[in-house]
């Protein structure tokens, strides 16, 4: 029996804009259990890095402002703690990688700098220990000439250099959770399967637990164990990998799987028609509502509730009413075919 | 299909001069045709040379070398009334809708800008046409007074698309058009480039990093590394057999959303990173990362050949004196 190590419960954000109040995430939970990987995919602007940012506590106050929900770390209510003691949760016990490695480390400092800071911080190290250590780190994620590399600064590192020295910072103290949000996005494809087998095999070394944060499907068939649909701010639907590949039950992964094209397969593209909604004022009902094929009155007027479908396979969705229409599910057994 | 090329590019080169004795190879001696009414897929990893090459190719950028032959004249010898003709002709969409489109600009002066420099239409006439094309590309006529910054990204790369259509064009370069678009936009931009080329018989020229909608869009590919084309082939047969090194750990690398496919693959990953392309070092490109490297390979640059009828591999693999 697998160990929960995350809880997020009823997590609900929201940023205070000129024009009106953003309710970026809207209600969300979700768990994760030690050593696993979960993928939070959705398209721009629809609450999965907020999500992220909020397990964290990386949400600037003002204008951010959590409204709602808990977060849990291996029995430590985190979401509770001052800001003074999440200094040592965040680097030690949960830390996150992201999408451009240019703008998140600093490019004044030494790349072996950087990642003594952690370890002098939380592991108490001398400079001395710290400067071995971070050679050691710079090795195991692959850097050559790690004792030269070390005392060289960001820019002369390439790109998939810079997200590999990203990595070895964020895995320096070896923590339990480790968010990545969009880390391959600003990458080339070669280097970008350079890093996902890097961060599949520490992994394995580590046992450390990841939240993946992208929008590449690609990217999260080849890794996540579980995955989680979001969209406007909420979950609609969230299972195991192959839950959702191939028997997905929401009209929105249908949608998203149908409109990316396969390097394997030539089809014409499905798209979903339109745009999401405005969240300064998100739809009452279910926000897919506007853009769904399958949407009937209810699902305007009132947010479906959870249902179960097997195991860990969950979906908010008004079809899986008894009193709804049968629709054929166009992505059941074996893929987009 | 008609096989009639309406480009021929001819060894074409673009260097840059960075400093004191360091030239940026950007595209370094390429050949292709693009035939009429098809879609040729230009890829590569970023800084290979491809939004160069395009750029180049239709005269956004004095090519250092080598000839851009359009429907039978070279761009590089044309007088000012040819040259004129000729962007009437030929035209580009950009990869980034938020840049690429003037935010004092109203989409009607946008759209209408073309007709204007070329005098097509006037007047009510004018009004007429950009409506039209604002139907074409899927926005409303009530967009027409409206802003950039009113519109969404998908909504930009429609106007822009809108813009290049206006003075019906033969040729259109697509420069990633839909790579800073969110996944389920990116279809409905897709959709849409094919239809229209249906409709117009256009050709394109469509740039990209993102191999999986390269081979959905396009009916040939060419694939670039630091400023040479390695491999073009049919798009199928790219796929199903590539030749070339590069090609094979590209494609590799590309993950499928497909759990079933995904555990049963063997990727081939490259080591390290693409050379920088300021004085690169002599023969083939793809020498340092290349888990195939010969002798030969250091010094003499391989040509471009046809191996196989429309195949064409750059690689000294396939000499006959290293089989």
């Amino acid at each position: 029996m697998a160990e929960r190590l995350l809880t997020v419960e009823n997590l609900a954000v929201c940023f205070e804009t000129y024009a009106g109040e953003v309710q970026a995430v809207r209600d969300v939970s979700f768990y994760l259990d030690k050593g696993e990987t979960l993928a939070i995919v959705g398209e721009s602007g629809c609450g999965k890095s907020v999500t992220a940012q909020t397990v964290m506590q990386l949400i600037p106050m003002p204008p951010g402002k959590i409204k709602a929900g808990r977060v849990v770390l291996d029995g430590v209510e985190i979401s509770a703690l001052t800001d003074k003691q999440m200094e040592s949760v965040r680097g030690e016990q949960i830390s996150m990688i992201f999408q451009d490695p240019m703008t998140s480390l600093n490019p004044t400092m030494k790349v072996g700098k950087q990642i003594m800071e952690v370890l002098i911080k939380h592991q108490d190290m001398d400079k001395k220990e710290a400067k071995e250590k971070a050679v050691e780190m710079l090795k195991l994620v692959g850097i050559p000439k790690p004792e030269k590399r070390v005392d060289q600064y960001p820019h002369q590192y390439s790109g998939g250099m810079r997200q590999r020295a990203m990595i070895a910072i964020a895995l320096a103290c070896n923590p339990k959770l480790l968010i990545a949000d969009e880390p391959t996005t600003a990458l080339d494809v070669t280097i970008q399967a350079q890093i996902m087998e890097l961060m599949q095999d520490l992994q394995q070394k580590l046992h450390t637990a990841i939240i993946l944060i992208t929008h590449d499907l690609g990217v999260v068939a080849d890794v996540a164990d579980r995955i989680a649909v979001m969209y406007a701010g909420k979950i609609l639907e969230s299972g195991s990998l192959d839950d959702i590949f191939k028997n997905p039950q929401h009209p929105y992964t249908w949608g998203l799987i149908q409109s990316v094209p396969r390097l394997d397969r030539k089809t014409r593209l499905i798209p979903i028609e339109g745009t999401p909604p405005d969240l300064i004022a998100p739809p009452v009902g279910c926000p897919f509502a506007a853009r769904c094929q399958y949407c009937m009155q209810i699902c305007r007027d009132q947010y479906p509730d959870k249902t179960a479908i097997k195991g860990n396979h969950y979906v908010h969705c008004w079809l899986q009413h008894e009193m709804a229409p049968k629709v054929d599910n166009p992505l059941a057994k074996g893929g987009n075919a | 299909m008609d096989r009639s090329a309406l480009i021929n590019v001819v060894d074409l080169k673009k260097h840059f001069v960075v400093g004191k004795k360091m030239i940026l190879k950007a595209v370094d001696g390429i050949t292709f045709d693009i035939y009429k009414g098809e879609t040729l897929g230009l890829v590569g990893e970023s800084g290979c040379g491809k939004s160069t090459a395009g750029r180049t190719i239709i005269g956004l950028y004095e090519a250092t070398d080598g000839e851009v032959i359009f429907d039978g004249r070279s761009i590089q010898g044309m007088d000012k009334r040819e040259r004129k003709d000729f962007t009437r002709r030929a035209q580009m969409i950009f990869q980034d809708p938020y840049a690429s489109l003037n935010p004092r600009m109203t989409v009607t002066d946008i759209v209408g800008e073309g007709i204007d420099i070329h005098e097509l239409y006037k007047g009510d006439a004018r009004q007429q046409r950009i409506y039209q094309l604002l139907d074409l590309v899927g926005l409303n006529r009530e967009h027409a007074n409206r802003f950039p910054h009113e519109f969404s990204g998908g909504q930009r790369q429609r106007i822009g698309i809108a813009r290049a259509l206006a003075i019906e064009p033969e040729f259109i370069v697509c420069d990633e058009p839909i790579s800073a678009l969110d996944v389920s936009i990116q279809a409905q931009v897709v959709n849409l480039l094919q239809d229209l080329q249906k409709q117009f018989g256009l050709t394109y020229l469509f740039i990209a990093h993102d191999l999986s909608m390269v081979r959905h869009i396009s009916d040939r590919i060419a694939v670039m590394y630091l400023g040479a084309i390695v491999e073009l082939a049919p798009s199928a047969e790219l796929y199903k057999k590539p030749m070339h090194p590069y090609t094979e750990a590209l494609l590799s690398a590309v993950p499928i959303p497909d759990p079933t496919v995904e555990r049963n693959r063997q990727r081939i990953i490259l080591k390290g990173d693409v050379p920088s392309p300021i004085n690169p070092p002599p023969g083939c490109k793809f020498q340092a990362r290349c888990p195939k490297c010969m002798e030969v390979c250091k010094r003499v640059t391989p040509e471009l050949k046809e191996l196989e009828p429309g195949h064409f591999v750059a690689c000294h693999l396939y000499d006959k004196e290293n089989q």
